[in-house]
């Protein structure tokens, strides 16, 4: 697979160990206490979300189901908030993965917010239904910062695929 | 398993399709939403669950609390400084007070044995400190550092030097998390001290309290002091709690709206105390299962 369907240059196949363990540090890097600073970036979402997008067949709602349920408990919030929202998630980015990958990684990124909006309004109805008070505009926040992060993600997320490009000067072609 | 919009060819072994696992998630997200906000019946197994998250949120608190340590270190010494002078200065104004409060809790115990009454209950309390505030935008909750090992319960009542923070809602192995009173669904029995009127105080969002439930011509006016009635069992009575700010009398409706602001820097406080009461409160002597009489009346002890 290419990093881009554009690009011509062909990656290693992707290795599960390494797309659970990226999960559970987005897991990790969520659970950091950052004393209610505004626009935190929902990391299990990106990941998620970009495995989905670049593996619909072995990442999908599953993966997001079970690590909404953990996100929920690291955060006490209710139960099956987070696992909802990520189910809801895991399905549209894999149905837009083929679309998706034709893009450059900062296109990408665009095509995602509406995506990652969704998953904190799916979140904010909920908790309005059970509720909770409006916890104030800055909630928004975290989708645009969470977007913002697609572009890295992109390489650092890829790198072990990555194999270096072999120039063989004696290459025929 | 396939992907939406592109089916396998039907020779190959297929899952379900993508939208009825969709549905199957949705409806167990769903279901597990309701189960846990409206009947709260998943209290034991997010207890349960906890301890495969706890290393993770260990993981991620270790190094933000090695950073505020350094950060606390290289803090400037004239601010230790002038802090530890206002702290004596504090202390010496405490110990005048608690000089005559013994001699006080000998004239109560005294006085109380004249009229034949209950002693007050003792309390127990435990110090602690807030880690940090919950990740959960949506309560008002932080996480202090003590925890089930320190022989905190849930319900515990939470203090800071000067009243009431909130109310210990879950308890984990080492860390416990505290329902702030700010939060729209804690609430706290209390009495306004200038009449002695009861009430319950709710979140009003904000950071402001609510007095509820109280009649329209309720005899409080601002700058009342509110403090805790007790009658729960589970707060101590007379913890200071708010004072009213602003009251909204408005005859259309039957109940006026009392803003009150809270006494305890509930947003800020660093260092709190989570107070309980020595012994357990009493059953409910009004509750409609009558307990089971050890001796049946005009006969004898069934065991002696």
């Amino acid at each position: 697979m290419q990093p881009t369907h554009r690009s011509s240059r062909i990656l290693l196949p992707v290795r599960m160990g390494w797309v659970w363990i990226t999960l559970f540090l987005g897991l990790t890097l969520n659970l950091v206490p950052t004393r209610a600073l505004p626009g935190v970036p929902d990391f299990v979402a990106l990941v998620l979300a970009f495995w989905c997008v670049r593996e619909p067949l072995r990442v999908n709602m599953g993966a997001g189901f079970w690590l909404g349920l953990l996100t929920d408990i690291g955060y006490g919030s209710a139960l099956g908030q987070h696992a909802l929202a990520y189910v809801l998630l895991a399905f549209i980015a894999s149905t837009m993965s083929r679309r998706l990958l034709w893009f450059p990684p900062a296109a990408q990124a665009l095509q995602m917010v509406p995506l990652f909006l969704m998953t904190q309004v799916v979140m904010l109805v909920v908790r309005l239904i059970a509720g909770a008070e409006f916890p104030g505009w800055e909630y928004f926040f975290t989708t645009f910062t969470t977007a913002l992060l697609w572009f890295p993600a992109h390489f650092v997320l890829l790198l072990p695929q990555m194999q270096p490009i072999e120039r063989d000067q004696n290459r025929p072609l | 398993m396939s992907v939406v919009g592109h089916q396998p060819p039907p020779f190959f072994k297929r899952g379900l399709p993508a939208s009825a696992r969709l549905t199957l998630y949705l409806v167990l997200s769903i279901g597990l939403l309701v189960a846990d906000l409206r009947f709260r019946y998943l209290e034991t197994v997010r207890h349960g669950v906890t301890v495969l998250t706890y290393p993770l949120q260990i993981a991620a608190s270790t190094p933000a609390e090695w950073a505020n340590r350094t950060y606390d270190y290289f803090s400037s010494l004239s601010s230790l400084q002038s802090e530890i002078k206002r702290l004596r200065a504090r202390a010496l104004d405490d110990a005048k007070r608690l000089l005559r409060e013994q001699g006080l809790e000998n004239e109560n115990h005294q006085l109380r044995e004249l009229l034949a009454m209950r002693e007050r209950v003792g309390a127990r309390s435990i110090a602690a400190e807030v880690l940090y505030t919950s990740r959960d935008p949506f309560a008002r909750r932080v996480i202090i550092d003590r925890g089930e090992r320190d022989g905190i319960e849930p319900g515990l009542a939470t203090i800071d030097n000067a009243g009431v923070v909130g109310q210990v809602t879950r308890v984990f192995p080492l860390q416990a998390e505290v329902t702030l009173l700010t939060d729209k669904d804690q609430a706290i029995p209390v009495k306004v001290v200038r009449t002695g009127q009861r009430a319950v105080m709710f979140g009003a969002g904000g950071g402001m309290l609510e007095l509820r439930y109280l009649a329209a011509n309720a005899d409080v006016e601002p700058g009342d002091v509110v403090v805790t009635s007790g009658l729960d069992g589970v707060y101590l009575p007379d913890l200071p709690v708010a004072k009213v700010v602003r009251v909204n009398r408005d005859d259309a409706r039957g109940f006026a709206r009392f803003v009150c602001q809270p006494i305890a820097g509930i947003e800020r406080s660093g260092a709190v105390l989570v107070i309980g009461r020595n012994v357990k409160p009493l059953e409910d002597p009004t509750a409609n299962d009558p307990a089971p009489d050890a001796t049946t009346p005009g006969g004898r002890p069934k065991r002696r």
